[in-house]
């Protein structure tokens, strides 16, 4: 918790121009006051919204993140796009938590065009809450480094990201809750020690050796993780010929 | 000039124009007006739109939330507002009461009085600063007189033209002694000598929308509207629901400011009553807009307790049954059946006490913080002047009279009539009629639809491709509404410093006429390639400026907007600083943008003139007759032998039609038509293409035929249901509905000569089954009573409901069955009647019916000796495959799904395929004409034009990157992505036509090879680095 009162939260929001634009208009000529931290962005569907949008902006420094659309089956268009929007944003989210980065700075939420006050009660509720979070990294305990590696690590998935939700994690609620649910279950905490736990921890692992061979025990301090988890991670690298040990110096580099 | 003065419409004129001449003129310009205009003007016609408002919008626009769908009202209607206004094709007289029509179709003479605004039009910029200046507050019209508004006013802040206009209230007007606004407006656009002026229009046809009055709850004292503070009219209600309400969207009391937490809705308010001063009709929309109010009222106040006092609930539309269960089973709601009274007010908390009554605990009193009368639907004001203005005839309860079988037709050829003024009618029929209206005026005005209408040229593109962008950026004050909370100078000082800016500037209204053509002067002078304008919402204004693009010669899509008004100044007001950095920050995002924005082409695409109607009953040979009136071929394809549908088995109608005799008329005229192709047994096979370009085959007695054509028309019709309860099919005497009619109209003695019959309502629909109301059973069953009473009025029928849903105009029938001593005994679902053999007291082998009555207390049994069941109408078996084939939805109940609930009743979110008739939900004779013709209309503003503008902002693919996983495919419901085979292998490939520019696929594409354009990944991403700029860790 930052108790920094001078902190001016920098938040950027990416909507879809059917509800949740509509709102922020209607919002405005209601004259409903929110706080000026957030900008933002228009879109056609909230389907739009790519995870590199929302990783660019944490990479540039946004401390929020804010996704808005149409209530669940409401989306303008046939093909639903915004339950996609959710399903992204939810896996990023959780990304998020198991790195150590607050999932709390991206927000996903349903305006409709009609719905001017819950725009602006959207906008006090997130601006809040990012201030209470503190500035990126500083609000996690994390210095610039760490956080930047993350993010990078992250970014550099997002191919591979992309894929796994399409074809592992395309799930299908009728409720908010029932995704959170999901989100916040066993099987989901299965499916990410399977398909990103490794990638992520290896990601980290080469952008870190990029930069200069390393030990194990340094890698470890950095990334947070056990030395035991580390050498896994390094050897079976190693086998898949992206690093060599370089004995002299007892360290990992890149090969 | 003093001998021009001529008296006229009781008012003093002194100008006179005349020489005007046009198409078609809309009178009323309400929702259905607004429709109509905007069909016709884009079929061809040159139209005049007339309002006796301020403004356009009508009823509409006071409006909070629209049912079953919720949304906005304004928010839907006003987009609507903005493309009649810029429409090249229509002209708007508002504040202007129609005169005198004279002459007949195809040449009428209209004269209009239009009462003085003492605005000059043409230079008022809208500023608003005269208002904010007026002294004079006089109740709001627009807010139903619940808050203030001053003597010079714009009426609403959406209203077409958006000028002010001075009120009788004035100072000045009413004794010269204030000329305050004079005084304070920059343009000199205020004029006290504005007379009325008469105008002299010349038309080929009119269409009367002139909507309805909501009823005045007045005219009946026990109402105590007016007497007691917190009883209001549910029109009353509508505004204080509203953002833009009299308190902001807060539900208060006028007596204390406080928020009502216990309020009580009372049905029927002058309506189904034949006591003086109400009505006898039923109003058809009030149940429904009640139970809104209740769900937004819950929104509004989670603990709020709602309490209904109702008669039937008519839940008879699409939707609206699932809307009813929505309401009913919200928290402390309560749907209260009883009759009430109010009885008196709490002289201290000026509450509200209601009588009622229930079956179990007898009469109660109850008080409530609020009561709103659900009040009907009345003739609109001066009905019978209008109706003698126009020398139409109207029906015994002051409505327009119409052709039975064409509900848009009046009295007098070339006049027709859409909307309200036909009957209580809901949003959707209003637009069904103008539509339908507006095909008719087509049909009239045929040979010189094109003559008059004008399309809009513009000069050649120049190519800036190659350019580096220069960017101009353009800051609006918009008067006060920004620059009284963003530092504007400043904003435009730090326009400059913005790479790629070479241009920028302040203006007071940039959305101004003259400011669009000093900004297209300087793009052609100043070598712009790229605008940004930083004012209000792109939601309504991209289209004008990017047209102002077009016009000085630069490709429309080098435009963005930086929305520094609904999300800056609006929002922002007390925080000027802090607002004015965020506005430079929203251009400095939109100029980021800009630079990466990229010429896009919209595509021109040539369109087939013909059209493929597929059904040919009532519906499908309505619309087929009415499209290949204006000059188009028709192919008509029904699967059965015969034309007619379910009309076939319809012998007569509550008012008394013989059907089959309309029917053959119109199956004559089918088959006579020169453009009319008719195939019977026939079937689709296939179905290709898109809107404009469409590729059918038909499967017709053994021969596949190809047919080629630009529009589509579904009208599949439905089936009724074949009940499996109460002993159908086991036992003769019991029947559906149609098919007791079909008895009735063959003469079958054992039918018509029956001592005692029984009717069931809600066979097969109302359930879990089937979560919908079918509509028509209601009215058929008691057509088929009244028809039995007027052959034998010995005979007992007995009708078994649950809500009888004579709504509209056919509560008169209801009535007038119950006076003829048809027994009406409701059941609830829990309690079904039940049927078996059996035999009456004196050995006759009868049905027996058992049905628990409510009002006496006891199981009935029931002597009868035939059992008519109304049955459901069931959506029709090839719906799935038609969907499939045309690419069109269907609902949750499988009728097809309309593109929008309210104001697209009759097209399909796919482009160039309409619906009409019961393929779209259970509708009578008369609706399901207004609909053919409404899907008739709309298929002309298609074909009207040669070509077909699809948007430029579509997906492509940069097949390099395309790994062919498909995931685009699959997401892609339009089916615009296949692939197509390259020399580097099967690769995605977007049909532009298809695609509908959500950018989905570009989201789940792993690699981003497809981009949505307008929006690529380079675009947004610049947009989200420049929001920060100032601070990357990147």
């Amino acid at each position: 918790m930052s108790t920094d009162s001078k902190f001016i939260p920098k938040m950027i929001g990416i909507i879809c121009n059917w509800c949740c634009y509509g709102g922020a208009d209607l919002c405005g000529v209601s004259r409903f006051q929110y706080p000026p931290y957030i900008r933002l962005v228009r879109v056609m569907c909230s389907a739009r919204v790519d995870m590199k949008h929302i990783l660019r902006a944490f990479s540039n420094g946004a401390d929020g993140v804010f996704i808005g659309g149409c209530h669940l089956s409401d989306c303008h268009y046939i093909t639903q796009g915004n339950y996609y929007a959710l399903n992204m944003v939810l896996v990023v989210k959780k990304i998020m938590e198991y790195m150590g980065i607050s999932p709390n700075r991206l927000k996903i939420e349903w305006v409709s065009a009609g719905e001017g006050i819950r725009f602006a009660n959207v906008m006090n509720e997130f601006g809040s809450e990012i201030k209470s979070l503190g500035p990126l990294g500083k609000g996690e305990g994390m210095n610039e480094e760490e956080l930047k590696l993350k993010l990078k690590a992250i970014s550099t998935l997002i191919p591979y990201i992309r894929v796994a939700i399409n074809e592992r994690l395309r799930v299908r609620f009728d409720t908010m809750e029932e995704y959170e649910q999901f989100y916040d279950g066993e099987e989901f905490a299965r499916l990410y020690r399977e398909l990103f736990a490794d990638k992520l921890a290896i990601s980290q692992i080469i952008l870190l050796l990029r930069e200069k061979p390393l030990s194990t025990g340094e890698i470890s301090h950095v990334l947070g993780l056990t030395p035991s988890e580390i050498s896994r991670h390094l050897t079976s690298s190693a086998r898949h010929g992206l690093l060599r040990y370089e004995e002299s110096r007892w360290r990992f580099a890149l090969a | 000039m003093e001998k021009d003065l001529k008296k006229a419409g009781g008012q003093l004129v002194n100008n006179f124009t005349v020489g005007d001449f046009g198409d078609v003129m809309v009178v009323g310009g309400g929702i259905s007006g607004i429709q109509a205009a905007l069909d016709l003007a884009t079929a061809g016609f040159k139209v005049y739109l007339v309002d006796s408002a301020p403004t356009i919008g009508g009823h509409m626009s006071q409006l909070d939330k629209t049912f079953p769908t919720n949304d906005c009202s304004m928010c839907i209607e006003s987009p609507k507002f903005v493309e009649c206004n810029r429409h090249p094709n229509i002209e708007i007289i508002t504040y202007t009461e129609i005169d005198r029509i004279r002459g007949k179709a195809g040449d009428f003479k209209v004269t209009l009085i239009k009462k003085p605004r003492y605005i000059i039009e043409s230079k008022c910029t809208g500023c608003t600063v005269c208002a904010e200046y007026c002294p004079v507050e006089y109740p709001d019209k627009f807010n139903q007189e619940i808050s203030k508004n001053k003597a010079i006013h714009i009426y609403f802040a959406q209203a077409i033209p958006l000028k002010p206009y001075i009120d009788e209230s004035c100072r000045y007007l009413q004794g010269k002694t204030c000329t305050i606004c004079q005084g304070v407006c920059k343009s000199d656009a205020i004029d006290f000598t504005q007379t009325a002026e008469k105008i002299e229009v010349k038309v080929g046809a009119v269409i009367l929308s002139p909507g309805f009055e909501p009823f005045d709850p007045r005219l009946r004292e026990e109402y105590r509207y007016g007497e007691f503070e917190n009883v209001v009219t549910s029109m009353d209600f509508e505004r204080l629901l509203c953002a833009t309400g009299p308190y902001e969207g807060e539900i208060l009391r006028s007596s204390d400011k406080k928020h009502p937490h216990k309020i009580a809705w009372i049905h029927c308010v002058g309506s189904r009553q034949v006591t003086p001063g109400g009505n006898s009709y039923c109003s058809a929309v009030c149940c429904t807009y009640t139970q809104k109010q209740v769900i937004l009222t819950k929104d509004h106040d989670a603990e709020a307790e709602c309490t209904i006092f109702h008669n039937d609930i008519r839940s008879y539309g699409k939707d609206f049954e699932r809307f009813y269960q929505r309401a009913e089973n919200l928290p402390k709601v309560r749907f209260i059946r009883s009759y009430t009274s109010i009885v008196k007010e709490n002289p201290e908390t000026k509450n509200v006490t209601v009588r009622y009554s229930t079956y179990d605990e007898g009469i109660k009193e109850e008080e409530f913080n609020m009561v709103v009368l659900s009040v009907g639907l009345t003739p609109p004001n001066d009905f019978k002047e209008l109706a003698d203005k126009c020398g139409i005839e109207l029906t015994a309860h002051g409505f327009c009279k119409v052709n039975p079988v064409n509900p848009m037709e009046t009295s007098r050829p070339g006049i027709f009539v859409s909307g309200a003024f036909q009957g209580p009618v809901d949003i959707p029929e209003s637009v069904v009629t103008a539509s339908g209206a507006g095909s008719q005026c087509g049909e009239l005005l045929s040979y010189r639809r094109g003559k008059l209408s004008k399309e809009r040229v513009y000069p050649p593109e120049r190519d800036a491709a190659g350019e580096e962008p220069r960017v101009g950026v353009y800051v609006c004050h918009c008067g006060a509404n920004i620059g009284r909370v963003v530092d504007v100078p400043s904003a435009v000082e730090y326009a400059l410093t913005l790479p790629n800016v070479v241009h920028a500037e302040d203006n007071l209204f940039i959305c101004s006429s003259e400011s669009a053509a000093m900004l297209a002067k300087d793009i052609r002078e100043r070598g712009l390639n790229r605008v940004v304008v930083a004012a209000c919402t792109p939601r309504t204004h991209e289209p004008l400026f990017r047209d102002t693009l077009r016009e000085a010669g630069i490709n429309q899509y080098y435009f963005d907007m930086a929305n520094i008004r609904e999300h800056c100044s609006w929002v922002h007001s007390k925080e000027k600083e802090a607002a004015t950095q965020k506005a430079k920050e929203i251009i400095r995002m939109a100029v980021a943008r800009v630079c990466h924005l990229e010429p896009l082409e919209e595509f021109d695409l040539p369109l087939n003139k013909r059209v493929l109607v597929v059904g040919g009953g009532v519906a499908g040979m309505t619309s087929a007759l009415s499209i290949a009136n204006q000059g188009h071929d028709v192919y008509l394809v029904e699967k059965d032998t015969d034309l007619g549908g379910t009309a076939r088995r319809i012998h007569y109608t509550l008012e008394g039609l013989d059907v089959q005799a309309y029917l053959h008329d119109l199956t004559k005229k089918v088959y006579q038509h020169p453009l009319v192709h008719v195939y019977t047994d026939a079937s689709i096979a296939e179905a290709t293409g898109y809107v404009g370009n469409f590729t059918t085959k038909v499967e017709s007695q053994g021969r596949v035929l190809e047919i080629k054509h630009g529009a589509t028309v579904i009208a599949t019709g439905a089936e009724v249901y074949r009940p499996t309860e109460y002993l159908y099919g086991e036992d003769d005497r019991v029947m559906t509905h149609l098919e007791l009619e079909e008895e009735i109209a063959k003469g079958n003695e054992k039918v018509t000569g029956a001592e005692s019959i029984v009717m069931i309502q809600c066979v097969g629909c109302r359930n879990e089954d089937r979560n919908y109301c079918s509509r028509i059973c209601c009215s058929e069953s008691i057509k088929n009573a009244l028809k039995l009473k007027e052959i034998n009025p010995e005979m007992d029928i007995y009708i078994l409901f649950r809500d009888i849903r004579t709504y509209g105009l056919k509560e008169d029938y209801y009535r007038e069955a119950a006076g003829k001593d048809v027994r009406f005994i409701r059941y609830e679902p829990e309690a079904k009647p039940e049927v078996e053999a059996g035999e009456s007291d004196e050995g006759r082998p009868v049905l027996k019916v058992i049905v628990p009555d409510y009002i006496l207390g006891k199981k009935l049994e029931i002597d009868a000796d035939i059992v008519a069941l109304a049955a459901a109408v069931v959506p029709s078996e090839e719906r799935k495959e038609i969907s499939q084939f045309f690419k069109v939805t269907l609902g949750p109940d499988e009728f097809f799904q309309e593109a929008h609930a309210k104001l697209r009743p009759v097209d399909f979110g796919a482009e160039g395929v309409y619906m009409c008739g019961i393929a779209h939900y259970p509708k009578l004779i008369s609706e399901t004409v207004s609909q053919a013709y409404g899907a008739a209309g709309r298929v002309l503003t298609l074909l009207s034009h040669d070509t077909f503008v699809a948007s430029g902002s579509v997906c492509s693919v940069n097949e390099d990157y395309c790994l062919s996983c498909g995931a685009c495919i699959a997401a892609c419901k339009y089916g615009a992505i296949e692939f197509h085979e390259t020399p580097q292998g099967r690769k995605a490939f977007v049909n532009p036509i298809l695609c509908k520019g959500d950018g989905l696929c570009n989201s789940v594409c792993p690699t981003g090879a497809i981009q949505l354009k307008h929006y690529t990944d380079e675009e947004l991403l610049a947009q989200i680095d420049a929001r920060f700029i100032d601070f990357s860790i990147r």
